[in-house]
């Protein structure tokens, strides 16, 4: 007999059925509010590790399928499934889904509400990693826009109203033409389909492409961002709350990237490869900018949100080279950009709760009353450096590794903003942790407690095992690149890129396993 | 002469109504007149009823002048099912304002007969009349709160405006009639086609004539001057109805005579329109941004919905016409809402329709701040709304036509409205210091129309396969 609901769904509407039974707890029960998401969220994560245990690694294709018919009269069904590029970054949203969650702990400003925000947003983040019908995909994408919009419009700091503006109003800029380009784009099926599988197989003159891949590539690279689409990230990042951080960083910039690799690059593949030199610039650019602006920032939170910026630079730097190692390594960066910043925000939320202020300069010497908080951030600072052992070595690794093969120039310069990155890190680090603790006000600050500790230990935990040991997660990863790379091969008749990624595909059985020795 | 009169059975049952509710008025005291609303509102039920019996049903009457097809009914219920909001968030209204419940209820009700009338029309008279029914009743209705000076300015210009948007319909109509020897829109038609080449240019004229006409009605720029002062001026559950059921049954004269009969000369009448359809869009929307009153703001953005409105026009064919049935559908319970929502925040004298006002809301009235936020959502097309999945057809039935452009323009000026309608929520949600609401119990029926509102706004945009499909249906029924 068929399940009421399936497994994949459970996992994207759970959250938002705690969404709903919030609405019946009174507004006063501010704990049982809390219990009662935490348990909801921590439900989802559950259920999203049982889908782990379910996805047959060696599998490129679509795994766990569900599809209702909805619209039928124009071709548009509730059509979800799971595969190696969006596994693990459905599994980062569920975890830190319950993360935040218990990161908000000690609000006090209306919660039911901040709640309430907080599961809708998930529930549109993981249904926007696994939608496979195009306006499902669309459906998911503006919902999240609109919880994320309430949570930095509501709960964020001074400029908030602004910065939640803005932050919509770039996201619907892209996202509007978009949503002309998907209708356009089903359209031109011989059979009016949304269906991001058949899509994939009509073949676009490629003036058409390059209308459709810009209209789509604008919208995620908004997401992404982009340089030089990024100007709403850090007004977006100073001002939301610390849990709004952490998801906007660490999973929402990633719909931006997924959303190449799922739909821009697959669907528009010659577009795509004619766009490949801009994209590597900007994408260089960005790294370089996001580096060297988030060294002069004085505020953590500006610092850290300058650095994201910078490591999608990387990310896209990897997909854009359309090999394996590239795609592999921007898809492991995206998860570890994902762990270490949302660590990171996840750190100076915690400083910030305590002292009230973000700012390095009011900083110094905090290792002496707050050891433990200064292990685990330096922890998370070397991942983000990208520290051989820890998880971002092997993400910045493989990508440089494949940008080689495909731009070798561009990939040199993106080598200097790993270096740029170390510095801004440690300079940080050095300034906020070390040196003499010459203000009073540090001089009483509480180490993290129990509850700070659980948060942070499954983030390290996944940081370092991510650093050892890849395999698991880029085994299940490649069948699914290979796939997206055929699938570009198949459609893109270019000789260069086919030449260029048979060579790859024979050289990436290689770098793998010289990652594990 | 064929005494078939099953096409006019919902719009006498409607007549009846209304003429019953002016005879029972005479009997009731003061504090008894809330009665009305409620045969207004059993009256309207029955007719939806009726209608809903007659779906399917393909029959004209009085030498083919009013149809009943699919195309009315679907309009029929329409109407019938915006008047019955209005009514039921308009009780307390009445009460706090002192408006007189009798004549109300029955301009409410004689004004959706007018509307039946122009969505049944298969000649250019009928539709004529029907127009003037329902004008005639709605600059009344405008007017009817007379101690407010802003009220009667506005049914003062509503009502000259209106006479002179008459002058163009009728002088185009006369000119059609003088082209081909009718005033029925199926022998117009066919005479259009007979002649394909050499129409006279009067006859283009008259077709430009009616196309004025029609502009003014729906508010399309360069005609849509009278709309903000009318709209405000209005009493607000008169301006929701107005936004709602006036252009819907315009828009159905567009549908009908428009998209459908005059198809054949098409080229004549896109090329302008296409251009009032963005020229609509853009001004609404830049015009909205700058207000600082909510129902103004609502009134500019009204205009812009006339825009994307016009989207489906042009793009013509059962795409544009099923996208324009469905918007319209779509389109009703989100404005409803909204205008319902600003009748719960007026306070005795106060009509509290600024931005300001509205601060605070979403905390002290979470119900009201919940549904007035999901109108806004969906009237600036954010999914899954009864208002993105309206945008979401026209769009796509200008693409199929070839009409991307319109999309495009369409799409960015989502965008354009996002600003405004957001600014709404940000007081709402984001800022202190506003007015109170009326709470659920001084005003139940208000906020069953809003919860109306709400659940369609809601369903229209997750489950719009079965209203989708009507539409479709409705218009094909065109004949």
């Amino acid at each position: 007999m068929q399940p009421l609901i399936g497994d994949l769904s459970l996992v994207v509407f759970l959250p938002l059925l705690g969404a709903l039974v919030l609405l019946l707890i009174p507004r006063a029960m501010t704990r049982a509010l809390l219990i009662s998401a935490l348990l909801f969220a921590s439900c989802a994560f559950l259920w999203s590790l049982t889908i782990l245990g379910r996805f047959h690694a060696g599998m490129g294709e679509m795994q766990l399928v569900e599809r209702i018919s909805w619209i039928p009269a124009y071709g548009i069904d509730y059509f979800i499934g799971i595969d190696g590029l969006s596994l693990f970054l459905v599994l980062l949203t569920t975890l830190l889904g319950a993360i935040v969650i218990l990161a908000s702990w000690s609000t006090t400003d209306r919660v039911k509400a901040y709640l309430f925000f907080m599961l809708t947003l998930e529930t549109g983040m993981i249904g926007a990693f696994v939608a496979l019908d195009l306006f499902l995909f669309y459906v998911f994408w503006e919902i999240m826009l609109v919880p994320m919009y309430f949570i930095i419009g509501i709960w964020g700091g001074p400029r908030r109203i602004y910065a939640a503006l803005k932050f919509v109003l770039y996201t619907m800029s892209g996202s509007l033409l978009m949503l002309v380009a998907i209708i356009y784009l089903a359209t031109r099926n011989p059979v009016l389909t949304f269906d991001l599988l058949r899509l994939y197989d009509l073949h676009l003159p490629y003036e058409e492409q390059i209308w459709l891949f810009s209209a789509f590539a604008l919208s995620f690279a908004i997401k992404v961002p982009l340089f030089p689409f990024h100007t709403w990230l850090p007004d977006a990042h100073v001002e939301a709350p610390t849990a709004g951080s952490v998801i906007l960083a660490a999973i929402l910039l990633k719909l931006g990237t997924y959303g190449f690799l799922r739909f821009a690059m697959p669907l528009f593949p010659e577009a795509a490869l004619a766009a490949q030199p801009f994209i590597i610039a900007l994408a260089v650019i960005g790294i370089i900018y996001g580096a060297l602006v988030a060294m002069v920032q004085r505020d953590l939170k500006k610092l850290v949100a300058y650095s994201s910026v910078s490591h999608l630079g990387f990310v896209m730097l990897g997909l854009f080279a359309f090999n394996l190692q590239g795609i592999e390594g921007a898809l492991y960066q995206m998860l570890n950009h994902g762990l270490s910043t949302g660590a990171l925000f996840l750190i100076v939320g915690m400083i910030y709760e305590r002292r009230h202020t973000r700012m390095i300069d009011d900083f110094g010497g905090l290792w002496k009353p707050m050891p433990l908080l200064s292990a685990f951030f330096l922890v998370v600072t070397f991942s983000s450096i990208g520290l051989p052992g820890l998880n971002g070595f092997v993400g910045e690794f493989l990508i440089l590794l494949g940008a080689f093969r495909a731009a070798p120039f561009w990939a040199a310069g993106a080598a200097t903003g790993v270096i740029l990155g170390a510095i801004y890190m440690l300079w940080m680090f050095r300034r906020v942790i070390f040196g003499p603790l010459s203000r009073p006000e540090n001089q009483k600050l509480q180490d993290i407690g129990a509850r700070e500790i659980v948060i942070l230990v499954p983030i390290l935990a996944l940081i370092v095992f991510m650093g050892v040991y890849p395999r698991p997660f880029l085994s299940r990863m490649k069948p699914s690149v290979d796939l997206v790379l055929q699938r570009i091969e198949a459609k893109g008749n270019r000789q260069q890129a086919i030449g260029e990624s048979d060579i790859l595909t024979h050289a990436s059985r290689l770098t793998p396993h010289a990652l594990r020795e | 002469m064929d005494a078939n009169l099953t096409p006019l059975l919902p719009a006498a049952e409607v007549t009846l109504t209304a003429l019953t509710v002016l005879l029972v008025d005479l009997f009731l005291r003061e504090e008894e007149k809330g009665f009305l609303a409620w045969i207004s509102i059993l009256g309207l039920t029955l007719a939806a009823g009726m209608a809903f019996f007659l779906w399917g049903s393909q029959e004209g009457a009085f030498r083919e002048t009013v149809l009943l097809d699919n195309f009315a009914l679907f309009f029929t219920e329409l109407f019938l099912g915006v008047a019955f909001v209005t009514i039921l968030s308009s009780i307390h209204y009445l009460r706090e304002t002192g408006i007189r419940g009798g004549e109300y209820h029955a301009l409410i009700l004689l004004s959706t007969v007018g509307m039946i009338l122009m969505a049944a029309a298969n000649d250019l008279i009928i539709f004529f009349l029907g127009l003037e029914t329902m004008s005639i009743a709605v600059y009344v209705l405008t007017g009817m709160w007379r101690e407010r000076v802003e009220a009667s300015e506005a049914a003062m210009k509503y009502f000259l405006i209106g006479a002179f948007a008459t002058g163009f319909l009728l002088y185009g109509i006369a000119l059609i009639y003088g082209a081909t020897g009718s005033t029925n829109l199926s022998r117009i038609s066919f005479s259009l086609t007979q002649s394909i080449n050499q129409q006279p240019l009067f006859l283009i004229a008259g077709v430009y004539l009616l196309m004025i006409g029609l502009a003014f009605k729906v508010g399309a720029f360069p005609f849509h001057f009278w709309v903000p002062d009318v709209y405000q001026g209005a009493p607000t559950s008169i301006t929701g109805f107005m936004s709602v059921g006036v252009k819907a049954a315009a828009f159905a004269g567009w549908a009908r005579i428009f998209m459908h009969q005059f198809s054949v000369v098409d080229h004549e009448w896109k090329v302008p329109l296409h251009a009032l359809a963005i020229l609509t869009m853009i001004v609404g929307n830049l015009l909205a941004i700058s207000q600082s009153s909510v129902k103004r703001m609502l009134a500019y953005s009204s205009i812009a919905h006339t825009g994307y409105l016009l989207i489906g026009v042009v793009a013509g064919r059962e795409a544009g016409g099923a996208a324009l049935l469905f918007y319209l559908l779509a389109y009703a319970p989100m404005t409803l809402g909204a205008f319902a929502v600003l009748v719960a925040l007026k306070n005795g004298e106060k009509d509290n329709e600024s931005y300001d006002d509205f601060a605070g809301v979403g905390w002290k009235r979470p119900f009201l701040g919940m549904a007035m936020s999901i109108f806004m959502l969906s009237l600036a097309g954010f999914p899954p709304l009864a208002g993105f999945t309206g945008k979401f057809h026209l769009f796509r039935s200008a693409i199929v036509t070839g009409y991307t452009d319109l999309a495009i323009i369409g799409a960015l000026n989502s965008l354009l409205s996002v600003i405004y309608y957001l600014r709404v929520i940000v007081k709402m949600y984001m800022e202190e210091g506003g007015v109170d609401a009326k709470p659920f119990s001084t005003a139940p029926y208000l906020y069953l129309a809003i919860l109306i509102a709400f659940l369609g706004t809601v369903g229209l945009g997750l489950l719009p396969a079965r209203a989708l499909s009507l539409s479709g249906v409705s218009y094909i029924s065109l004949r």
